[in-house]
């Protein structure tokens, strides 16, 4: 299977990154080269398999029913959250409008 | 005085618990010699205040007659994907250039509790994507070896965690840490020289760790010893309950349960890892691994992992899969770069600054897995690939009814000259082939360095476990350490 070159900026939509016409010549042939290469997938059998969930397999644990149990993810730290956003006003993440 | 710089994890340790030397000098030399390596290009930042802030705690409590902890007085080198409360954390992006953690990843937490100092913040490719260390933002890592034909070509250390191989290879730090998604630690091993152990997954917390591919990525240490990485694992290990697949098990004593002594032990050769156009040394260095583990007392076993092939484009399906969600959390609102063009909204915006932040393969595999999950698309490509991850673990699986460990050569060459691959990213991925069916699979493996090819660079072997059989592997490594007394280093230029 290969892509377009339409496919790719539709694609590259879809990941929200903007790809100028120069970038979209050079992407296109190195993603069909990969996409050809892993074609050679479709040839196995897998009938009856059971694609991976877990790699080790582990049960998903309940946490007590604590509010803030676990203090480096609790709640109450708003400074820290905002401390490294490009913009932040009025102790809120700061983005352009968005509603016309 | 001994050069302290030439000293590892245990001998650091044990100088400094006698009072050889204090922690402070060690921290002081380590410091200096990253000082005087910027040509290696190994670290992003040097924290040497960090070190020496370590250092002095630790003789403090010497002096006091405290416990120093497993790790008291060994400063280290932390890959740059490691949260570090206060201290750049860049992935070696240019998005997360400037972002500072408000707190700190566990497994650095856990190194530091140890008694551990961090020297600095060492580089990487980019989101730990790739296999050279060329797509780092903040330029290549430089391998400390270089061929001995006298041509002064600079050679990769491998990826993603080259500026870690390096640094080790280099003696510029006595361990660092790396990461392992499908051979970040195992191939600049190899290509340094050096020992680096990917543990089962689940055994280091991914908690504070920038995340690639979440269902393989894990921690582990790289150091200049077998047993230098039975001691940091088992300090950097244990149960998190802030990672949702950490394993809930004690963390066993690897230090103390170190035994070269392999008698007993099947050690199994996988026929399909002997793929057309490996490099003959490298099959030379892979018959020699098995003299060495019989000469050890083990048996050496044939076996078959059927399905090995196809584990590569398997993982260049499911990589690329899992990033493009995990990355999809760079959108220039929360942290990081954003990039807003004059008069543009919110999407542009999006769009603008992960153009601007990500570097071209991240890009590449973002779009990848963009494409794989799409609609239509996900289960030719996505479900397929997990199922035939399921059956990679499945060989895997029957194998250990065969074998206890299994023998195979860590890469399919040995380094190579830095560009020498970049315009090509399908035979770089190449390069990884022998390390992934192991992560697939959430095995724990080691590399340990075997010999020097006729370029006079070092070849790695790797042994591959059971999971949760750290042991076994570091056993079966140790074996190997001793008979291959790989002492090489590479001569200083930097």
């Amino acid at each position: 299977m290969s892509v377009t070159r339409e496919e790719v900026a539709k694609i590259a939509s879809l990941a929200r990154i903007r790809m100028g016409e120069d970038a979209l010549d050079r992407m296109v042939p190195e993603l069909n080269n990969i996409l050809d290469w892993v074609e050679q997938l479709s040839e196995v059998d897998t009938s009856g398999v059971e694609p991976m969930t877990a790699v080790i397999s582990n049960s998903l644990r309940l946490r007590d029913d604590v509010v803030d149990a676990i203090p480096e993810t609790a709640g109450g730290r708003r400074e820290d959250v905002l401390a490294n956003a490009p913009v932040a006003e009025h102790g809120f993440f700061g983005v352009p409008k968005v509603i016309e | 005085m001994t050069d302290l710089t030439e000293l590892g994890i245990k001998a650091i340790r044990e100088g400094v618990a006698n009072g050889d030397f204090t922690a402070r000098e060690v921290a002081e030399g380590f410091n200096a010699a990253v000082a005087a390596a910027s040509e290696l290009n190994a670290f992003i930042v040097a924290t040497p205040d960090h070190a020496l802030a370590a250092a002095d705690a630790v003789d403090t409590k010497r002096a006091k007659g405290d416990d120093l902890g497993t790790m008291g007085g060994v400063p280290i080198g932390m890959k740059d994907l490691f949260a570090t409360k206060g201290v750049q954390t860049t992935a070696a992006s240019h998005i997360l250039e400037g972002f500072e953690p408000q707190y700190e990843s566990t497994v650095s937490q856990n190194l530091w509790d140890a008694g551990a100092g961090m020297l600095g913040k060492l580089n990487l490719d980019q989101f730990a994507m790739g296999s050279s260390n060329e797509t780092s933002y903040f330029g290549n890592v430089v391998s400390p070896w270089r061929k001995s034909n006298g041509a002064n070509t600079d050679m990769s250390p491998g990826g993603s965690s080259g500026g870690s191989a390096a640094s080790v290879a280099a003696r510029i730090v006595p361990a660092a840490t790396g990461t392992d998604t499908g051979g970040s630690i195992r191939q600049p091993a190899a290509f340094a020289g050096i020992t680096g152990i990917k543990p089962t997954y689940g055994r280091c917390s991914r908690w504070g760790v920038v995340a690639f591919a979440s269902s393989l990525d894990q921690a582990g240490p790289m150091a200049r010893s077998v047993e230098d990485c039975a001691i940091m694992l088992e300090a950097m290990a244990g149960f998190d309950p802030k990672d949702a697949t950490s394993l809930k098990m004690e963390v066993p004593n690897w230090e103390a349960g170190l035994n070269a002594d392999l008698k007993g032990k099947k050690i199994g050769i996988p026929k399909e890892y002997r793929m057309d156009g490996t490099d003959a040394e490298i099959l030379e260095s892979w018959e020699q691994g098995k003299e060495w583990l019989r000469d050890a007392g083990a048996e050496i076993v044939d076996i078959s992992l059927p399905h090995t092939k196809y584990a590569l484009p398997a993982y260049y399906i499911i990589a690329p899969a899992e990033a493009s969600s995990n990355l999809a959390r760079y959108d220039g609102v929360r942290y990081g770069l954003r990039d807003l063009p004059e008069g543009s909204g919110l999407q542009d915006m999006y769009a603008a600054t992960r153009a601007a932040g990500f570097g071209d393969e991240v890009k590449r595999r973002v779009l990848i897995g963009t494409y794989v999950l799409s609609a239509g698309f996900y289960d030719a490509y996505y479900t397929q690939a997990q199922k035939i991850r399921t059956l990679v673990a499945q060989d895997f699986e029957k194998a250990w009814s065969q074998c206890d460990a299994i023998l195979a050569p860590t890469t399919p060459t040995a380094s190579f000259p830095l560009g020498s691959l970049s315009d090509d990213p399908l035979t770089m991925y190449l390069n990884d082939v022998f390390a992934v069916p192991a992560s697939l699979a959430g095995l724990p493996a080691i590399s340990v360095p075997a010999m020097l090819n006729s370029d006079g660079l070092p070849l790695g072997l790797q042994i591959i476990g059971k999971p949760f059989d750290e042991q076994g592997v570091l056993n079966a490594g140790l074996a190997m350490q001793q008979r291959a007394n790989f002492d090489a280093q590479p001569e200083k230029w930097w």
